[in-house]
């Protein structure tokens, strides 16, 4: 009953077997394509609308994201950059590009362990009913303890006050590292402040809790419990980012202009 | 057909013959899901739906592999259900796949796929086969789930992401055990419900390999 045990009958069996097989990934992996887009899509603009406490489970992310609007910059002048799409940019994937301007940080500068830093990001702007921006919402990414965390940090046009913070990838340790999810941690986060009075950046996470009448409590978040090499990467990536290779020079742009449109009506 | 015996080659599995407490096969798996009920949930239906398929598409062409290549075969047909859950997952549940998608990989790899179509599909007809995987996807995930209620419940203090015990930190009572999120634990775990269904069925007790001669321990007082 069962086939002859020959070179030409064990060929023939693995060839069509790979063949159907290979058949089959195939059509699924190009009938799901788009479905697949669609819901990394959806994934990513939720988590941009979580950080700046706009998303309610069901709601419609399509329209509400009509409120935001992405747009390109360049990381070293902190200019807007209107050539590239923002909707097809991927900075992720340009980091490791040399020819769409990514390179690789030097290791002593590679706070965040990110390895490469892109020419251009994106960042998605919130704006007032003037046209004013109102917030801006800026991506980070930095190693934790087992990954690298991927997630967004919303500041207020004055460059400086955080709105929100928000991981959407990462694989850290589920109730210790993973609380980076938890709301009651992130939660902690509005109202802080990037820098210093002497435009330093002062931000970090420290342990063992954070006295609210301390004189710098603005520039101190509680780390988290049992997870110091994830908070340790929360608080390297913050610096990376936020420094002058990251969106330092974007920051001040925004903050001068800022400054500029509050001053302009009294004057 | 007539003769076979659905519901035990089914049920079997489950406590009788369980693949990761008598066969101990698939931990690896086991202590990397468990540590939330709904992470642990989605890789039982990965599993038990790869082992189901693998099982039944296996035994259909049983006849016509040769067994020099029987191996080849059969990793070729798991790996395609693997891909093909693994997409798919993506597509319908994308938040879900993102910490699970290494794991559905791995699932080609899991010794309980393997384990049963050498053992049971090369030797059987397609719908016993099914049934077979069903049995033994099911008993994965009996353990499975059962890791993962006690993990998330008393590491987390919830289920699915609810909250049941409420935690000391957030102003509640329950001080959650750290050690429990950590894949460790799932081995404590599975050792004492091993422990657990082997005293409640003792015939699940494997025969000493060797025992040690009452005349070898003379040796020690001689010397």
């Amino acid at each position: 009953m069962a086939i002859k045990d020959t070179k030409a009958n064990a060929l023939i069996v693995a060839g069509v077997l790979c063949f159907v097989c290979s058949l089959l990934v195939t059509v699924a992996a190009i009938a799901l394509r788009p479905v697949q887009q669609a819901s990394k899509l959806d994934d990513k603009r939720k988590n941009i609308l979580r950080v700046v406490n706009m998303y309610e489970p069901g709601m419609d992310i399509d329209e509400a994201f009509k409120q935001i609007t992405p747009k390109v910059v360049e990381l070293d002048t902190g200019e807007i950059v209107d050539g590239i799409d923002p909707a097809t940019f991927d900075q992720y994937a340009a980091a490791k590009d040399p020819a769409q301007g990514g390179r690789s940080i030097p290791a002593d500068a590679d706070i965040a362990k990110v390895k490469y830093r892109p020419r251009y990001a994106t960042v998605y702007f919130l704006y007032n009913e003037d046209g004013t921006p109102r917030t801006v919402i800026l991506p980070i990414s930095g190693y934790g303890l087992w990954s690298t965390l991927y997630g967004f940090l919303a500041v207020e046009a004055d460059g400086n006050t955080v709105v929100g913070i928000n991981f959407y990838q990462h694989a850290e340790t589920p109730g210790l590292g993973g609380e980076v999810d938890n709301p009651n941690w992130k939660q902690l986060w509005p109202g802080k402040k990037l820098y210093d009075e002497q435009g330093q950046l002062a931000l970090h996470l420290v342990k063992g809790g954070v006295d609210p009448n301390a004189p710098d409590a603005e520039h101190k978040v509680d780390a988290l419990a049992g997870a110091t090499l994830t908070s340790n990467g929360v608080s390297n990536l913050i610096r990376y980012w936020m420094s002058e290779d990251g969106f330092k020079p974007f920051l001040d742009k925004l903050a001068a202009q800022h400054a500029g449109a509050a001053a302009a009506p009294s004057a | 057909m007539s003769d076979i015996n659905a519901k035990k080659i089914v049920l079997s599995p489950i406590a009788d013959n369980n693949p990761i407490i008598l066969q101990v096969l698939g931990i690896c798996s086991a202590l990397a899901v468990t540590s939330k009920l709904e992470t642990a949930l989605i890789m039982c239906v990965g599993l038990t739906l790869v082992t189901a398929l693998s099982n039944l598409f296996y035994s259909t062409i049983r006849n016509y592999v040769p067994s020099s290549v029987r191996i080849i075969a059969q990793m070729t047909i798991v790996a395609t259900l693997v891909i093909l859950v693994d997409q798919t997952l993506k597509a319908v549940a994308y938040e879900q796949s993102k910490p699970l998608s290494v794991f559905v990989g791995l699932i080609i790899t899991n010794c309980i796929v393997m384990g049963r179509l050498e053992a049971f599909a090369q030797s059987n007809p397609p719908w016993p086969a099914f049934l077979d995987g069903l049995g033994n996807g099911l008993g994965y995930s009996a353990i499975l789930i059962v890791l993962a209620v006690i993990r998330e419940l008393f590491g987390s203090g919830k289920l699915m992401g609810v909250e049941i015990l409420p935690l000391a930190t957030e102003g509640g009572w329950y001080v959650p055990n750290g050690l429990l999120l950590l894949p460790p634990s799932a081995f404590f775990l599975i050792g004492l419900i091993i422990w657990a269904v082997r005293t409640w069925k003792p015939e699940q007790v494997e025969k000493p390999d060797f025992r040690i001669q009452a005349g070898q321990a003379h040796g020690a007082e001689a010397h």
